[in-house]
């Protein structure tokens, strides 16, 4: 279709390699204002402590929490702590890291999962990695708990903990 | 029109240069909770949402997906308009009179504080092979339409340092607006020349804050609120993207989407047809040469309107009342929404001390900032 539309020459992987390019690092920074629910999360984060927010109007404890409720359209009610154990909910197996790359032979799978946190409603959890676990053993429904990084490395952040363990 | 489409009602939090006690989402909610207590709705009787964003300013991709929950929209239809906020009134307008909803709603927010390089973000708009490797500020595009502006028609840089000052003044009667402030004709021209003839002073500082319209079809608008504010017309036309051949000194697409606009409220002589204008003043001369598109005023004859007093809030054209975006800030693609809140609070006679007497008809008109050339028009009136 290309050649009856727009006649040209095809070009070979190789010449492809040759051609003039313009690379672009934009540089996007943000500083994302984290609020009320995100900034207590991540504060209680950094003690070593999973914080949830309830609703009074489906009964619901939140996590993440969050400041209003997105089914009753609500203001929602209290600070509740939660455990730091749980269950998957559903997970996968990779090799291949965030930037596309391939995960060396020596290096083991990444196991994202959903970890339905104990004390959160049901289906309401925290998305992480597992690990000190064989991928071949990983079962939905199994039950995990976070390890955590030592406090003095904590910084406020999802990647304190830093993954899921069977327990 | 087959059917009249009315606004019920207008929620919105803001508008300040910083706003880091909320997240975005709760920032939405602020607004939105506003909008439906004051139609007296939940966000069950909404039929579909339409969120105006563009995913670069958000800071994450697919930003469209992370609209619904603030808006009570989870389950529901929706979709977002990657323009203007008054480009998605129209779109809101539309799915009415096409009777595909009775009640619909439209959400757009800034949280600008949290973008660190905005100028990052417009160039990256610029063609990569023609444009971007000149590796000028994006601002160039804004001195370059401002400079032939002046040539063709009899404005000065002294007359676009004056609508900074009327602006900024005006906001000050604003409550809501974020930038008011008491300048000189002197300070403004004395301002970083950023792009000249552009200086700093002479463009709008950003703001923080959200929009969130109810609009509903006329039985329905009748039954939930005591005056809603009536969408007379709507328009919206982009020009070419191409920098290397646009009409620098005249406001095309401004033209172009008035005239859509004016066809469909049957408006044949705007400046005695319409009350008030909030028009683009996302740099000084914007608003100039908008009222000259607009056809408010003769081509190139702006300045002189602005020298007999005309555009003032005791003027006959009264031209950003609210402060515009140079007073309010400028908002990103909620920008629109802000003349659009200012109209409405005019129309329904809300605006405390600004408020303009014997109001029926407004004008707002918006324009999606450097390198764009797409402008979007909506005219309101409250009967």
């Amino acid at each position: 279709m290309s050649k009856e539309i727009l006649p040209g020459t095809p070009l070979s992987s190789e010449e492809f390699e040759k051609s003039i390019t313009i690379e672009e690092h934009p540089n996007l920074e943000y500083s994302w204002d984290d609020g009320i629910a995100i900034g207590r999360y991540l504060k209680e984060l950094k003690e070593g402590r999973i914080i949830a927010r309830t609703c009074c109007g489906c009964n619901r404890t939140m996590l993440p929490p969050r400041m209003f409720c997105e089914l009753c359209y609500r203001p929602t009610d209290e600070w509740a702590f939660v455990e730091d154990t749980g269950v998957v909910n559903t997970f996968c197996v990779t090799r291949v890291n965030w930037d596309a790359s391939r995960r060396g032979p020596d290096e083991p799978p990444l196991i994202p999962a959903v970890v339905e946190i104990d004390g959160a409603s049901k289906g309401m959890g925290i998305l992480h990695l597992l690990g000190e676990v064989d991928p071949k053993k990983v079962k939905i429904g199994m039950r995990v708990k976070a390890v955590w990084k030592p406090k003095a490395q904590r910084e406020g952040k999802i990647t304190d903990i830093k993954y899921f363990k069977p327990y | 029109m087959n059917r009249k489409v009315g606004i019920v009602s207008m929620g919105y939090h803001g508008f300040s240069p910083v706003t880091p006690d909320l997240s975005f989402r709760e920032l939405v909610y602020a607004a939105a909770s506003k909008a439906y207590a004051k139609a007296g709705i939940g966000p069950g009787d909404v039929d579909m949402f339409i969120c105006a964003a563009e995913d670069f300013c958000e800071g994450y991709s697919i930003s469209d997906e992370y609209c619904n929950d603030q808006l009570g929209a989870v389950l529901k239809p929706v979709h977002t308009v990657s323009g203007e906020y008054l480009q998605a009134i129209a779109n809101a307008a539309m799915i009415i009179q096409s009777g595909l909803g009775k009640i619909v709603v439209v959400e757009s927010h800034s949280k600008a504080s949290n973008i660190k390089n905005m100028e990052a973000i417009h160039s990256f708009g610029l063609d990569p092979v023609f444009n971007r490797s000149l590796r000028v500020t994006p601002h160039f595009a804004a001195g370059l339409e401002m400079s032939r502006y002046m040539t063709e028609s009899k404005a000065t840089e002294e007359h676009c340092a004056r609508i900074v000052v009327k602006n900024r003044t005006n906001a000050l009667s604003n409550p809501n607006a974020g930038h008011g402030a008491i300048i000189s004709v002197a300070d403004v021209l004395a301002s970083d020349p950023v792009a000249w003839p552009v200086s700093r002073l002479s463009i709008a500082p950003r703001s923080d804050g959200c929009i969130v319209t109810v609009l509903a079809e006329e039985s329905v608008a009748r039954s939930l609120a005591s005056e809603p504010v009536w969408i007379l017309g709507t328009g919206w036309a982009t020009e070419s993207s191409t920098l290397e051949n646009r009409a620098w000194g005249e406001p095309v697409s401004v033209d172009i989407a008035a005239q859509m606009a004016y066809k469909e409220a049957g408006i044949t002589v705007p400046s005695q047809q319409i009350d008030l204008f909030e028009v683009d003043d996302t740099y000084s001369f914007k608003e100039l040469q908008a009222l000259e598109g607009l056809h408010v005023v003769g081509r190139g004859q702006a300045a002189h309107a602005l020298d007999e007093g005309r555009l003032g809030p005791d003027g006959d054209l009264p031209t950003n009342v609210s402060g515009g975006s140079l007073g309010v800030g400028h908002l990103l693609e909620a920008t629109g929404g802000q003349k659009l809140l200012e109209l409405f609070l005019q129309l329904t006679y809300q605006a405390g001390e600004r408020q303009i007497p014997d109001v029926q008809v407004g004008l707002a008109q918006a324009w999606r900032g450097v390198p764009t050339t797409t402008s979007a028009v909506i005219i309101v009136g409250n009967e």
